[in-house]
């Protein structure tokens, strides 16, 4: 094996092409302020159906509590942690409340067929192109945000930034990676059926972003 | 000559079903649409298409070390790095993964790789059951036939076609027409399949050398899904993929999106970094990198054909070539169809093989307009055209050159130079074809069998100038 790893490399190495100059590290600076992060944040999700309120700081649970159960949807998945703790705390009692505690091997078909939607917390936004930046992780793992139908994701509202390019550049993610980085930018879709948007094809049929101010 | 008579055969074949046309035409003319409205701004788009051919072109140049360093990273990361020549050592290692984990059955994210390594049929050869998990490749694994488009796999495909599979297949499941109803179906019945797989094998869009990232881009979930559920992820992918720095995915990714299905950023963007730690509940114990070869270091000796690999598998050219659009991408007969799969196929598989794909080109340029790397695509193309009748020997090694030459053709070819390089040769030509002008045969072969037959001026243009009093200097 390492035998073909040596050849391709030496070859590539004889076959070398002419050294041209790096690229400059791309920023493209919107000069927005928040309130414009959020209009943006809110337009480009409301384009590919995903929906975003906004809500005061404290006010999330009730509105999950006042929202969710006319959807006909009761079985939520949370995880650990201040967000999954307060929800907890105080959840309508129209919900019944499952705990990612386990590895998923020990549930896995309770996970992809019995939870009706999650609720996770998120790193950031991303205005320009209204995608959620999320970092699984043990207190909410990663198919939290995949497997139920419905994902409820809160975005601090003083954590929008402009785009992508911005995000990685302020934040050093080049200094380490988690084992897993997410944007997410609506429920899941295809086009694949004579180029007709569908939504809901194997993640989220929904995507409630609710923005803390 | 026989790859010239199937090739036709299949452009007959296309050219004769009104439905595909049909189809295609509708679909490369939505998506040809929603491009044009990301771009409202030439300048940003043309600085944008700097900065990604800028990234492509530096990841090249330092591909080698670029490599070793990704290698270095995603193995101290715990993520097993892999090499392989070719499709078959590819197949066998995937094979090989898939076996001591005791894997049976694997859903499989989109990967254009791994349908140039023929993956799929390899494991069901070997008792492993695979399932496209992405919509379009399942629909296309139900029908038995490869992608039709490099994003849009089953493009050629209407819903009433996909309808009748479904039926065939899924008969439990009550028959419908509607698109939504559909998708509908194909989450139900892959549901169960992502819960229970042993594997998932993804394709990759970026791999980050500096922080041994594997980045991938999608829209339905299916490639999070696969990557995310079962116990093994097997990721496949060329070796041009590589870039240098996190910081060259941000332009990367947004002119990918942008360009392939006009979407200002796909659903998902899913950069994997390790495999599940100690502490963690989900995602797979084990991650491996497969990085293949298949002919890509070979093309590198060529500096004008090397741009080839600047590409990142958008399929702007191919929704925007006025040739597929008629044929659609079965006519081609390779994995990569339009004008990316004329300039790359006949580098991976010989000129020999599919040097004559490069007849199927007009030389518009609209390909190499959209392109978001700037691949002179029409250059390349005509370059090869030139080197499947060439018959010196260089250092290039392109195999089958002058495989398509034909001795008629290149006396033609030496006559029509000879006349047009000298001076009194071709006056004497013009003379003689404006007198005996009526000489000229009135059938053609295929050219006259819809046309009329060019007959030559009564007086040459020389002469017609020289009447209104302008020298020839």
């Amino acid at each position: 094996m390492s035998d073909t790893r040596d050849t391709i490399l030496s070859r590539l190495r004889t076959n070398r092409p002419h050294a041209v100059p790096a690229p400059d590290v791309y920023r493209k600076p919107l000069n927005w302020d928040r309130e414009q992060c959020i209009t943006s944040f809110t337009e480009r999700m409301q384009a590919v159906r995903g929906e975003v309120h906004r809500v005061g700081r404290n006010a999330w649970i009730d509105w999950i509590n006042t929202e969710i159960p006319c959807r006909d949807m009761t079985r939520a998945l949370i995880g650990h942690g201040a967000i999954a703790e307060n929800f907890a705390a105080g959840a309508s009692a129209a919900f019944e409340l499952t705990r990612y505690d386990r590895k998923i091997e020990e549930w896995k078909d309770v996970l992809f067929h019995e939870i009706d939607f999650a609720i996770t917390g998120s790193l950031a936004g991303l205005a320009e192109s209204g995608s959620l930046v999320l970092w699984p992780d043990t207190s909410e793992p990663r198919l939290m945000s995949l497997a139920p139908p419905l994902h409820i994701a809160l975005l601090e509202a003083d954590r929008l930034y402009e785009n992508f390019a911005q995000m990685i550049e302020q934040e050093d993610w080049a200094d380490g990676m988690p084992t897993n980085a997410l944007l997410i930018s609506g429920p899941s879709k295809t086009a694949d059926i004579e180029q007709t948007l569908a939504y809901g094809i194997h993640g989220p049929k929904a995507l409630i972003t609710l923005i803390l101010e | 000559m026989n790859q010239t008579r199937e090739f036709h055969h299949r452009i007959d074949d296309a050219l004769h079903n009104d439905q595909l046309r049909s189809n295609f035409r509708s679909a490369m003319t939505g998506v040809m649409e929603r491009r044009a409205q990301q771009f409202p701004d030439d300048d940003q788009l043309q600085a944008l298409r700097e900065q990604a051919q800028a990234v492509r072109a530096n990841s090249l140049v330092k591909q080698p070390e670029l490599l070793e360093r990704l290698e270095q990273k995603l193995t101290e990361n715990g993520i097993q790095v892999h090499w392989a020549e070719g499709s078959e050592q590819a197949n066998a290692i995937i094979h090989g993964i898939l076996e001591a984990a005791g894997a049976k059955t694997v859903v499989k994210g989109k990967s254009m790789v791994s349908e140039e390594t023929e993956l799929n049929q390899y494991l069901e050869q070997r008792g492993i059951q695979i399932i496209e998990s992405d919509l379009g490749e399942y629909i296309i694994q139900l029908a038995k036939e490869p992608p039709s488009h490099i994003v849009m796999p089953a493009v050629h495909k209407n819903r009433f076609e996909v309808a009748e599979l479904f039926r065939e297949f899924h008969p439990d499941i009550p028959y419908t027409e509607d698109v939504d109803e559909l998708t509908q179906t194909a989450r139900q019945v892959l549901r169960t399949r992502f819960a229970n797989a042993d594997a998932g094998v993804s394709g990759v869009n970026f791999a980050v050398a500096e922080t041994g990232t594997l980045c991938l881009v999608e829209n339905e979930g299916n490639g999070r899904l696969s990557t995310t559920a079962p116990r093994l992820h097997i990721a496949i992918t060329g070796i041009e993929k590589v870039v240098e720095k996190l910081s060259d995915v941000p332009p990367l990714l947004e002119i990918l999106t942008k360009s392939a299905t006009g979407q200002p950023i796909t659903t998902y963007f899913n950069m994997i970094s390790r495999p599940r730690q100690p502490n963690e509940l989900d995602g797979p114990e084990a991650v491996h990198l497969v990085l293949l070869d298949n002919g890509r270091s070979r093309i590198r000796v060529d500096e004008e054909l090397l741009d080839t690999l600047r590409c990142i598998r958008c399929g702007a050219c191919i929704n925007h070539c006025p040739v597929y659009v008629q044929l659609g991408g079965h006519a081609y007969g390779t994995v990569y169809p339009g004008p990316i799969g004329i300039a790359l196929e006949p580098q991976r598989l010989g000129l020999d093989q599919a040097g004559t794909l490069t007849s199927a080109c007009t030389m518009c340029g609209a390909c190499a307009e959209v392109c978001p790397v700037k691949i002179p695509l029409p250059k390349l193309i005509n370059r090869l055209r030139a080197e499947s009748v060439n018959e010196q020997r260089t250092t290039t090694p392109l195999s089958g050159r002058g495989s398509l030459r034909k001795p008629s053709e290149a006396t033609i070819w030496k006559l029509w130079s000879r006349l047009n390089s000298h001076p009194r040769l071709y006056r004497m030509f013009t003379f003689a074809a404006t007198r005996l002008r009526w000489l000229t045969p009135g059938k053609l072969g295929a050219w006259t069998r819809y046309r009329s037959a060019p007959r030559p001026a009564r007086q040459s243009l020389h002469d017609l100038a020289r009447k209104e009093g302008f020298s020839n200097e």
